[in-house]
């Protein structure tokens, strides 16, 4: 059946967004807590979870302080924030309901289940009490929505374009989580190393750090079955970033999404796009941009993601005024 | 305590479950004796539990002029609304026999125009219409066909008979939601279906598809059949996702498709672009192509007509066909049928005035509080008055707005519709209902069992439209035995 370039748009989307949802209550989970696992200058890291998504100055503009309460509220119900998990959800929605005849009708139920529950129970998710409960609801929502796709929709061209937005939107977060280790994301890090609380090379927290950021992304464990060792940063990024078999990895991402666009009409372009960024991403030797440059490094990897957003949106999708 | 029928009274009205307080009807035997079996906190609890089902499968409708809200979930009573087999094939002849008659006369005004020759309908009438639509003239659709779809209002009076109140030919909606009644009252009242043979509506959509494929221009295997909606903040976004994917037919937007120099309609797709082949619209004509009609509209296809009038692409319905629903063109419809088919119509209309006779308009302004005045061709339920209901200042500046453009307005008198048992805050009332049937008409005819019914949810209230706040209810054809 042929498909519909406005649908291949929305579907793409709808794929995004509900990767989204699941990342974001992942990250807020993850803060949560890694905060009862960290010594008392907790404040500031609930401040660089603001940081890690890149919207920082939205949430400046609108909360005097970044405490618990404000972030949190900023994550999970603000509408304003558009990488929300209530604004995401409502996205997500949208979009599936612009393209109901295509995807399988329990998913449909899924979204829209969700946003209900959503509506009804945001705010427990506000306070500490009811966190956990609430955000693994979200979570196994987003997951019984992607296994509704893996167990009953078609592999046809619109299971690729939402395959491939869910992909893209992964390796995106992925990458900004690596973000995380940088000095300058955790500041407080770095306030302590200078006060000799924590001593270069020999950093107590290192390992809590890393390990936080692994489970953010629910690797921990199969981090481990790969490096039988101490958690350290050189091989968390270097899995984080060049794993091959691990579904959170951004080369298996990357892979992900190449394997997609393969299945799709019209691909040159996109194929030899989606080859250069991978191609980008296993070359990166690890141990040395750990030294100098891995900021530098993410940033470039951001822009290859927006580079092939982008050529997926001029290949496939509605020309932007299109002549009615 | 069991909930009992004993104190059910629908007064004078026809009540379609309740013949007299604690006596059910004989098609309605089984679910009155079901209802009776639970006591009145079950019923809530199945109520509550229909509601969830209908927010789940997200069933909503749009209502306009309601800010950032744009879907509501659809209001459903669970106590369905029974009809006896025999009376319904009734309907079903009376249906069928309408709808061929009608088509026959859109064909006939856009070609020869016969009927307005003989003087059985005015020419005046016709070409003051703001329905009629000069660039469809000359034009022979396939089959001769123009309404493919129809959706006509029925009610009953107090002695249960049946009356046409109104022919939809436009763009009908309501199907989907009779389709998903049937799936919610399965999921709350499963057992009522193992002591009930209702004839199953679900092969609607089928027939549809059967309907539109025989349209086709090109005739080979599976021609490119496409929902043609102006998007999702329609009123009706939902019925015209729902037909798309039961018939597993592209949904589209004006923006999708395009008309090439070669005046066929393509649509642009991932691989490039596809030739269409029927084009089921849900838009009004006058936003179909601006290159004909609305020239601001952005909802339609530029060169759209062209290319039906080169026969390159179907419509459904076809443009125009909406000269024959206006209501004041309802009332020669028993006409049209004796002049058509040299029969006497099956299902009779509700006595209407003209507004537009001169004999007429008197009587109707001196009796406005006992009649319903209603605009020629609005529908929804917008711009009427109910006079019975009216105050004297709405029916002063009603009276105005008659004198001003009586052409414009038809006046019938206040039929007592039939109720059926419905579940309210104070436990089960009576409440007045329509019904809304579908005709297809291709090659072939399709009358839905039942239709779609909607309840005026207010106690004494006869405006069902949901956008005024009415519900629906699942409708079963019983054939008893």
């Amino acid at each position: 059946m042929n498909m519909l370039s406005r649908v291949a748009e929305r579907v793409y989307w709808l794929g995004r967004y509900i990767e989204r949802v699941e990342n974001t209550a992942r990250l807020v989970s993850v803060y949560g807590n890694v905060l009862l696992d960290l010594p008392r200058p907790a404040r500031l890291v609930w401040e660089s979870l603001v940081a890690i998504t890149g919207n920082g100055a939205e949430f400046v503009e609108r909360y005097a302080r970044a405490d618990e309460r404000n972030v949190v509220k900023f994550y999970l119900a603000d509408r304003s924030n558009s990488a929300s998990v209530m604004s995401s959800v409502v996205a997500a929605r949208e979009n599936a309901r612009t393209v109901r005849e295509i995807v399988p009708a329990s998913m449909w139920e899924g979204i829209n289940d969700l946003h209900i529950y959503l509506q009804d129970h945001v705010d427990s998710g506000l306070v500490r009490r009811g966190r956990d409960a609430f955000l693994n609801h979200v979570i196994q929502s987003c997951q019984f929505i992607v296994g509704c796709l893996a167990g009953t929709m078609s592999r046809d061209a619109s299971y690729q374009f939402l395959r491939a937005g869910r992909y893209l939107e992964r390796a995106d977060m992925t990458s900004r989580i690596v973000d995380v280790g940088t000095a300058n994301v955790f500041p407080w890090l770095t306030r302590m190393r200078e006060n000799g609380v924590a001593a270069d090379g020999d950093d107590p927290y290192e390992g809590i750090l890393w390990m936080s950021v692994l489970r953010s992304l629910n690797a921990l464990q199969m981090y481990r079955r790969v490096v039988p060792e101490h958690v350290r940063a050189e091989r968390v990024v270097t899995f984080l970033v060049q794993d091959e078999g691990f579904p959170r990895a951004i080369a298996h991402c990357l892979q992900a999404v190449r394997s997609c666009l393969s299945q799709l009409p019209r691909n040159a372009l996109a194929m030899q796009t989606a080859e250069e960024a991978l191609a980008q991403v296993q070359a990166a030797d690890v141990g040395a941009l750990l030294q100098h440059g891995l900021f530098e490094f993410i940033d470039a990897m951001q822009i290859e993601f927006n580079a092939l957003h982008a050529v997926i949106r001029t290949t496939w999708f509605l020309p932007e005024a299109a002549p009615a | 305590m069991k909930f009992s029928w004993n104190n059910y009274d629908p007064g004078r009205f026809y009540d379609e479950l309740i013949s007299t307080p604690g006596h059910a009807r004989a098609a309605g035997r089984s679910v009155a004796k079901h209802i009776r079996s639970l006591s009145m906190e079950e019923i809530r609890a199945r109520q509550r539990a229909a509601e969830l089902a209908v927010k789940t499968m997200g069933i909503t409708f749009t209502v306009y002029h309601e800010g950032t809200n744009i879907d509501r979930a659809w209001p459903y009573d669970i106590i369905p609304r029974t009809i006896a087999g025999r009376d319904w094939d009734r309907v079903e002849a009376g249906l069928v026999q309408r709808l061929t008659a009608l088509n026959l006369f859109i064909d006939d005004l856009y070609n020869r125009q016969h009927i307005l020759r003989d003087g059985v309908v005015p020419r005046e009438l016709i070409l003051q219409s703001s329905n009629f639509r000069s660039a469809c003239v000359g034009m022979r659709p396939r089959h001769g066909v123009w309404a493919h779809i129809c959706g006509s209002d029925l009610i009953r009076d107090s002695e249960g008979t049946f009356y046409v109140l109104e022919d939809n030919l436009r763009v009908p909606s309501g199907v989907s939601y009779m389709l998903e009644n049937r799936q919610v009252t399965k999921r709350v009242f499963p057992e009522l279906f193992a002591a009930i043979d209702m004839r199953p509506i679900g092969e609607y959509t089928s027939h549809l598809f059967a309907t539109l494929v025989s349209l086709s221009p090109r005739p080979h295997d599976r021609p490119e059949v496409v929902v043609l909606t102006p998007g999702i903040y329609n009123s009706a976004y939902f019925e015209h996702s729902y037909l798309a994917q039961q018939m597993g037919a592209q949904l589209v937007e004006g923006n999708d498709l395009f008309v090439d120099t070669d005046d066929c309609v393509y649509m642009r797709t991932i691989a490039g672009p596809a030739r269409v082949d029927v084009i089921y619209r849900r838009i009004d004509d006058m936003f179909l192509d601006p290159e004909v009609f609305n020239r601001e509209s952005v909802l339609g296809v530029r060169g759209l007509m062209r290319a039906w009038l080169n026969g390159k692409v179907a419509l459904a319905n076809a443009p125009g066909a909406g000269v024959a629903d206006d209501k004041a063109v309802y009332t020669y419809v028993p006409a049209m049928i004796r002049y058509y088919l040299d029969q006497d119509a099956i299902l009779p209309n509700v006595e209407t005035y003209r507004c537009a006779d001169a004999a007429s308009l008197p009587h109707v302004l001196q009796n406005l509080d006992q009649l319903v005045v209603k605009p020629v061709n609005e529908s929804g339920g917008y711009g009427m008055l109910m006079g019975p209901s009216a105050s004297a200042s709405e029916r002063r500046d009603f009276a105005t707005r008659l004198r001003a453009n009586p052409r414009n307005y038809v006046a019938q008198p206040l039929i007592a519709l039939s109720t059926s048992p419905t579940v309210c805050p104070h436990g089960i009332e009576p409440r007045h209902l329509d019904l809304r049937p579908f005709v297809l008409q291709g090659a072939r005819h399709y009358v839905t069992p039942g239709g779609l019914t909607r309840v005026a949810l207010t106690k004494g209230s006869f405006v069902v439209n949901s956008s005024q706040g009415g519900g629906s209810k699942d409708t079963w054809i019983v054939d008893s035995v």
